[in-house]
């Protein structure tokens, strides 16, 4: 196994140079002059764009000006926003808030999707299961943007149950969490269920019933612990994408999180943002993806590293 | 029940992630009212440029800047008219050499004093090649300007050391601590009426020291000072004990709480989480809802920006060649009823390119009933022209809230002539000002303009003079090139009259169509009350007072 | 934007996780693998293939008729919104911006005065042709480069591999500015380009999990008794890929398909609420919903039709998919 977390790690190097270099060079490509639209609609003084796009390796050929930022990148520096930011401290400052939302999100789409994935598992094609069907995918099909906006209206500004933007606090975050979670909630619903109709239907299950044991418990115990394995694989995978997939509840919340930062970054063409922001998340991604599979093998010891 | 391995990992992630955020959230933003019940929150926005005059040309930070800098003359932020701040006195004889005498006991936040260098070193600093800054083209006028631009390599697009001819501008002389005179470089009788905008802001000696350090934490005259920065999340100013102006202020303190998103902003006002926001969204104007929400806590005021339609240059686009088609295409174009429904009131129809609400000798109707909708008049006028072949683009940038009038207004010019006339989103705003700038845009497009500081001569020669940075359709008239170059030389009443006479001269070429002018809506907390909105849709907020 | 992600280089257990999708879908792959061999001819034409035994239970299913009957009429719709309404949608008068729903327009009229229920027939063109196009698209694209992968191994494996985790770090907001940024449209772009560059947006960088899918499985199929046994025969790589290994290893995919084709739909609306989406004037339901957004509590009716409609197609997608793979998988018969 350790030989395997070195190659997997070894093979991590190429994906993020490459990624790197992929991201740089498309914010590269993006048309327009980032600092024509520094005066609003009118034009900007030619000195101020040729000191900003010397400042920023602009008119450099793309290698290079991608292998100066790397170079700096490798000695630890960030680089600064065209405000004059240090890109560091503003990942530093955005990455905890988004961590935070993740987690959280991560949390109710498993409390939620596994409560609601028993229930429908246990009688498939009742009442329950349907209505869980049902309930998880119409929460899916209709744009995050719409119930963001309804839950901040009616949670926050009508019943005053949570704060209506992100101040700051953990709590101010758990209406956003829920929002965020609710996406992701259809499908750890469906996993369950999927896993526990096919496990409560396996001899080990029979044998837990023939010897009597009472229905909660072959569930709770029996039943649920096999049928979560493929719900910590998608946990990993959600986690890497809810890190990076949120602006638009990043904005609804006023959440300085590193969605708005990427999102921001790219309208103002600014390529050492957007790299450093998606170069930290695909470590993270790539790093939560790695412990979820080795987690996999050391809890299922059917499955092996090859 | 033991925790099984499975659930202990889930819950261990989570609970890892949420103590790796909870190190790293260090923020001390409390709750939205602030720690004094004196202080007052509004919304603010991320600044695009560190905190120096010179290179602060947007709202976001010039929001700030205008609290924490007193500049020598400011507005009335009702009549927007000038009257002396830190100058005691401005005048000149000829409109070109000027004489600024300063008040005395001024001080920057640090406790230096403010003289006739504060502001010369400023300008000078401001103007001088090198440092390249996004305001200079404001000291543009200055005699010796030219002289401290230098050269840039226009291979490594970096400054050549020791180019330029002089590092300061020969038009400025200090003449003692509290006395410098200004040469321009022709005469300028409206000169005096930019002085109160950023870019001429003084600054302390602290700023030339380090003037890295000064963008974040910039050290001012005004009546607020500078306290904390933290991006993304707040800035904090407090009362300045020592501020030398006439009126102190009530609050201690104010904070700009960021947003990203204007309906965030708004939910909080309504929660009362926030105190002042100086631009509703289009989602709390529509059918007035506002009002429902906010009661009578809202303000509607006049601003300084305007926006127009403007023809692509003949070289670009040559349909567009005769003004009658113009014209036309203005008449057909139902303003009052656009402003009802789209903007919900947020505009007043345009009948000038001047704001006269807001500027001082503006008047209304220089455009005439070439700005009034008249469908019978605008198809008439139309069937003397050849016309226009093929469908004309209104272009526009995507990435903000035109789409609902660009729509409107083409649906008015499809309909009333026959032309078939497509909106067309460009994706950013960078993008669709590089079209124009390098004349590649064709059909019509939006432009808007925001006044620097309230007078005639912002509205005309910067947008429509030859050759002006912001004249986006190369117009060339010269008689009005003349009319405004005299206008600046006579001054007072004559001045003005002949910018009006400039102005009736657009009717005629119609280089661009106004459409309307902005009005501010703003709304207010509980908490506060006497809110003001400068003509700059700042807040004022040395009227601002809390109620609890 | 999250894409969706397989982790690589475990051997599966009998049953894994699948990818998902920016808004939280997907599949599981492998649910075939235990079933028998279908396609290659030979198996089709048994009379209790599974093929013949999901479509008789298909038959049967309620989920499926509804589904089936909805999909039906909406494509019916993107293919004549004439024969569902006579009103131009294109006709717009300010002075009837926003009213509510009424005797003569049942949906009400949007901000532009247009008629509601008119924009919303004749979006469902755009919004379908998005939906499908992409999903066909991702699915072709993915599969290729996933089959290619997952037969050859080696180092073209760990190459394809790790360009796909290239691509999936990429933010779909990013690719798609470009897309949309690189070929700006003109006044003279026919809406059918203008639909097409979202389709390219939105899959230029969608294709990684189909990729990772097909390659998972291809992986699994590759192993089984009967392509070895092609192999042995002296087939040559193309006929065993295209006959015994691609339809054993494409229910997956067609069934992560019919799912992520809803996702797609809601894709571009939420590419149209951050101002990059589709542009009139192309009408879509997308460009109406970000445009209610603004208006939700004065006038609900611009939101709630077009999002009824998206709702209800992605539904329709979705049970679709549910409804065929629980038809194709042999542990639920």
């Amino acid at each position: 196994m350790g030989r395997y977390v070195v190659q997997r790690l070894g093979q991590m190097v190429p994906v993020v140079i490459g990624t790197t270099f992929l991201i740089y060079a498309l914010v590269w490509a993006l048309p327009g002059d980032p600092f024509a639209a520094k005066c609003g609609d009118r034009p900007c003084p030619q000195r101020y764009i040729d000191r900003m796009t010397a400042e920023y390796n602009l008119d450099d050929p793309l290698p290079l000006a991608y292998l100066k930022y790397m170079g700096n990148l490798v000695t630890g520096d960030f680089g600064q926003t065209f405000t004059g930011a240090s890109i560091a401290d503003e990942l530093l400052q955005r990455y905890p808030t988004t961590l935070q939302l993740t987690a959280l999100a991560i949390l109710v789409e498993v409390v939620i999707g596994i409560a609601a994935g028993v229930l429908a598992g246990i009688r498939r094609g009742g009442f329950l299961d349907n209505l869980v069907l049902v309930s998880t995918l119409v929460v899916v099909s209709i744009p995050v943007f719409v119930t963001g906006l309804l839950a901040q209206i009616m949670f926050g500004v009508r019943l005053g149950w949570f704060p209506v933007t992100s101040d700051g606090s953990l709590f101010s975050l758990v209406l956003p969490a829920i929002v965020l979670g609710s996406l992701s909630l259809a499908f750890v619903a469906r996993l369950v269920r999927a896993n526990l109709v096919e496990n409560l239907r396996t001899d080990y299950v029979r044998t837990a019933i023939a010897k009597g044991l009472t229905r909660q418990r072959v569930i709770g115990v029996h039943t649920l612990r096999n049928s979560l394995i493929p719900v910590v694989t998608f946990v990993g995978a959600d986690f890497g994408g809810l890190l990076g997939g949120a602006v638009v509840v990043e904005g609804i919340f006023n959440i300085p999180g590193v969605g708005n930062m990427i999102f921001r970054g790219i309208n103002a063409h600014e390529g050492g943002t957007v790299t450093a922001a998606v170069t930290v998340l695909v470590l993270v991604f790539l790093l939560v993806n790695l412990v979820v599979d080795l987690l996999y093998a050391v809890l299922d010891p059917r499955i092996r590293h090859v | 029940m033991p925790v099984s391995p499975r659930r202990s990992v889930v819950l261990g992630t989570v609970a890892l992630a949420l103590a790796l955020g909870a190190c790293g959230g260090g923020d001390d933003s409390s709750d939205a009212a602030g720690e004094s019940a004196n202080t007052v929150t509004v919304r603010g926005c991320n600044p695009q440029n560190p905190f120096v005059p010179a290179n602060t040309n947007e709202v976001c930070g010039g929001d700030i800047l205008d609290q924490v800098f007193s500049f020598l003359i400011s507005y009335d932020p009702d009549t927007g008219d000038m009257a002396n701040e830190i100058a005691a006195d401005i005048s000149s004889d000829d409109s070109q050499v000027w004489t600024i005498t300063l008040e005395e006991g001024w001080t920057f936040h640090d406790g230096s004093p403010v003289t006739a260098s504060s502001f010369v070193d400023a300008w000078n600093w401001a103007a001088l090649g090198s440092n390249a800054t996004l305001n200079s083209y404001f000291f543009e006028p200055i005699q010796g300007y030219a002289d401290v631009q230098g050269e840039f390599d226009p291979e490594s697009g970096e400054y050549v050391e020791g180019s330029a001819a002089a590092e300061t501008m020969s038009g400025l002389q200090v003449v003692d601590d509290l006395t410098f005179t200004v040469t321009l470089s022709q005469p300028e009788s409206q000169f005096s009426l930019r002085l109160g905008y950023t870019a001429f802001a003084p600054l302390p000696q602290a700023f030339f020291d380090d003037p890295e350090a000064f963008g974040q934490h910039p050290i001012g005259t005004g009546p607020f000072q500078f306290e904390s920065w933290e991006p993304n999340i707040d800035v904090r100013l407090t009362a300045y004990p020592d501020y030398a102006g006439d009126v102190q202020p009530s609050i201690d303190g104010a904070i700009y709480r960021i947003y990203e998103n204007d309906d965030a902003a708004y939910n909080d006002l309504q929660a009362d989480q926030l105190d002042i926001m100086p631009l509703l969204p289009t989602s709390a104007l529509a059918g007035n809802t506002y009002q429902i929400d906010l009661g009578d806590r809202y303000i509607r005021r006049p601003t300084g920006v305007t926006e127009t339609i403007t023809f692509a240059p003949v070289s670009v686009d040559d349909r567009f060649e005769d003004p009658r088609l113009r014209q036309a295409i203005s008449m057909a174009i139902d303003r009052q009823t656009i402003v009802d429904t789209i903007f919900s009131g947020a505009r007043t129809p345009a009948t000038s390119w001047s704001i006269p609400q807001v500027v001082p000798g503006a008047v209304p109707d220089t455009c005439g009933d070439f700005c009034t909708y008249n469908e019978t008049a605008a198809q008439a006028l139309y069937a003397q022209t050849d016309g226009i072949e093929g469908p004309i683009a209104l272009s526009f940038n995507g990435d903000s809230d035109h789409n609902g009038w660009v729509t409107a207004v083409c649906n008015n010019i499809t309909d009333v002539l026959g032309i078939e006339c497509v909106p067309s989103p460009v994706v950013d705003l960078a993008t669709f000002r590089d079209l124009i700038t390098n004349r590649e845009m064709g059909g019509i497009f939006r432009t808007g303009w925001q006044m620097d500081y309230p007078s005639l001569e912002n509205f005309l020669v910067p947008l429509y003079a030859t050759g002006a940075s912001a004249n986006d359709g190369d117009y060339h008239n010269q008689a009005f090139d003349d009319a405004v170059n005299e206008a600046a030389t006579l001054g007072g009443v004559p001045g003005i009259a002949r910018y009006l006479e400039a102005e009736r001269m657009l009717a005629a070429d119609m280089p661009a169509i106004p459409l309307w002018h902005r009005v501010n809506i703003a709304g207010y907390s509980t908490h506060v009350d006497n809110v003001r909105i400068t003509v700059f849709q700042t807040v004022d907020l040395l009227s601002v007072t809390t109620t609890g | 934007m999250s894409r969706p992600t397989i982790p690589d280089q475990v051997v599966p257990p009998p049953a894994r996780a699948g990818g998902r999708r920016a808004a939280g879908r997907g599949v599981r792959p492998g649910r075939t693998r235990r079933g028998r061999p279908r396609g290659g001819g030979h198996a089709a034409s048994t009379p209790h293939s599974l093929a013949g035994d999901a479509w008789r239970d298909l038959r049967r299913s309620p989920v499926f008729l509804i589904s089936a009957a909805i999909i039906v009429v909406l494509v019916a719709m993107a293919a004549a919104p004439g024969l569902f309404t006579s009103t131009d949608p294109e006709a717009c008068d300010l002075a009837f911006s926003r009213q509510p729903p009424s005797a003569s327009a049942w949906f009400g009229y949007d901000l532009q005065g247009c008629d509601m229920y008119a924009r919303t027939v004749y979006g469902a063109r755009a919004s379908i042709l998005v939906g499908v196009l992409t999903t066909i698209g991702i699915a072709v694209v993915g599969s290729v480069i996933g089959m290619i992968a997952g037969y050859h191994g080696g180092w073209l494996d760990t190459l394809l591999s790790r360009v796909t985790d290239m691509f999936f770090a990429v933010p779909m907001l990013l690719g798609a500015i470009i897309v949309l940024a690189t070929f700006p449209s003109t006044v003279q772009t026919p809406a059918w380009q203008t639909i097409g560059k979202v389709v390219l947006a939105l899959g230029v960088l969608g294709w990684t999990t189909v990729a990772r899918l097909m390659r998972s499985t291809v992986i699994q199929v590759k192993q089984a008794e009967y392509v070895q046994a092609a192999r042995g025969l002296g087939a040559g790589s193309r006929r065993v890929l295209l006959r015994h290994v691609l339809p054993n290893a494409v229910a997956p995919v067609v069934v992560y398909s019919t799912i992520i084709l809803g996702v797609f739909v809601v894709l571009e609306a939420t590419l149209s609420f951050l101002g990059i989406g589709l542009r009139p004037p192309v009408i879509s339901w997308g460009i109406a919903i970000s445009e209610a957004r603004a208006y939700i509590r004065q006038s609900p009716h611009m939101l709630l039709f077009p999002g009824a409609f998206l709702s209800v197609t992605v539904l329709a997608f979705i049970m679709l998919g549910d409804a065929v793979r629980d038809a194709f998988d042999p542990r639920l018969r």
